[in-house]
């Protein structure tokens, strides 16, 4: 990364590899028409961490947490997370409360509307493993990744907005660590048929 | 009023021998009636000028197990503009064959509809004559009722494990 400014004069090459290009980009003035080499992984996963969009959906207390989340008080918006109407426009989900038997069907029917690629983030101990509800809850389902996979699971009962957005932030981690673009699964598995 | 007072009425009107027990000593005096007779005696209350229960406050189910082998079904009533309360009590065998009943209230207070419902969710006691009798908490296709005394739940729903 380079950050000389110099450097970022018109017409001049700026390579960025393993970015963190947030903010030493965004806060530095540009010339005109330069140009930016970088790995189509990095921007790719740097506009989808950007912009995590999280279905509009509360089961229970987290649910006000989650709320205040949003609120102006820490502003969620700020990451680029604003809650969508629809699973079809969302990223993420926020599983935001007790998980009952009865809404487990509904949970997994709109996580399978979400195009992928697709996030969980389960908040808080309900969500995560039953909670409260663990010996004597008939009807709580003990861990809403035993319907849907979880991502980032968030502690807390229920969790204050700062451990919601420090789970962002680990979801943020994940994301720009992915790759889209290598097929490596697909390439060990070729490589094991050929082998036998 | 007092109970002595309702519970004379109701004596004088539907007659004497619909009342099984009374518990006059407790903080919340409690009439226990033979459920024969609980529809007539509840529209009395309801409809007499001077009781004037209006108000259906809650429907309770209570399971005493299987070794007592009963059922009980507690009447909250409140009249708004006499400020008196009474509370009504019906007893119900627990039979294992057949869902034990009593009759439904719904005709009197319509309150009563989701009450029953959820008694009849939570204990699996009928309530004979409801309008719309079927599970209110739970899913339709749920097995058992959670708050009697011999409740197991099941292993799996819809496929997810239920115990921890």
């Amino acid at each position: 990364m380079m950050n000389d400014e110099s450097k970022l004069s018109s017409h001049s090459l700026l390579v960025i590899r393993n970015s963190t290009l947030e903010m030493s980009l965004l806060d530095t003035k540009f010339g005109q028409g330069g140009i930016i080499i970088t790995g189509v992984d990095e921007v790719i996963n740097w506009a989808r961490l950007s912009s995590l969009w999280p279905m509009g959906f509360g089961i229970a207390c987290c649910a006000i947490e989650m709320m205040s989340t949003y609120t102006s008080g820490y502003d969620l918006d700020r990451f680029g997370i604003f809650p969508r109407p629809s699973p079809r426009q969302s990223d993420v989900m926020i599983v935001a409360g007790t998980v009952t038997f009865k809404m487990a069907d509904r949970i997994k029917r709109l996580y399978e509307q979400m195009a992928e690629p697709r996030y969980v983030v389960s908040m808080g101990s309900c969500s995560n493993c039953g909670g409260p509800y663990w010996q004597h809850g008939y009807h709580v389902v003990k861990g809403v990744d035993r319907i849907i996979p979880v991502d980032v699971y968030v502690p807390g009962c229920p969790p204050r907005p700062e451990t919601l957005i420090g789970g962002f932030l680990k979801l943020q981690e994940k994301i720009r660590k992915e790759s889209l673009v290598e097929p490596k699964a697909i390439e060990k598995l070729m490589q094991k048929k050929t082998e036998v | 009023m007092q109970f002595e007072e309702i519970k004379n009425i109701i004596s004088d009107k539907i007659g004497s021998s619909a009342i099984i027990k009374e518990d006059a000593a407790q903080l919340q005096p409690q009439l226990t009636v033979d459920q024969k007779f609980l529809l007539s005696i509840c529209r009395e209350l309801h409809v007499n000028p001077s009781l004037y229960f209006d108000y259906l406050s809650c429907i309770t189910g209570i399971d005493n197990g299987p070794e007592k082998g009963t059922m009980e079904v507690i009447y909250h009533l409140y009249s708004i503009p006499f400020n008196h309360h009474f509370i009504l009590k019906v007893e119900l065998q627990r039979t294992i064959d057949a869902l034990p009943s009593a009759p439904s209230v719904t005709s009197i207070w319509k309150t009563a509809d989701w009450h029953e419902r959820e008694v009849y969710d939570m204990f699996g006691i009928k309530f004979e004559g409801h309008p719309d009798l079927r599970r209110i908490l739970l899913p339709a296709d749920w097995e058992g009722y959670p708050l009697r005394k011999d409740y197991k739940q099941q292993e799996y729903y819809h496929g997810i494990k239920v115990e921890y």
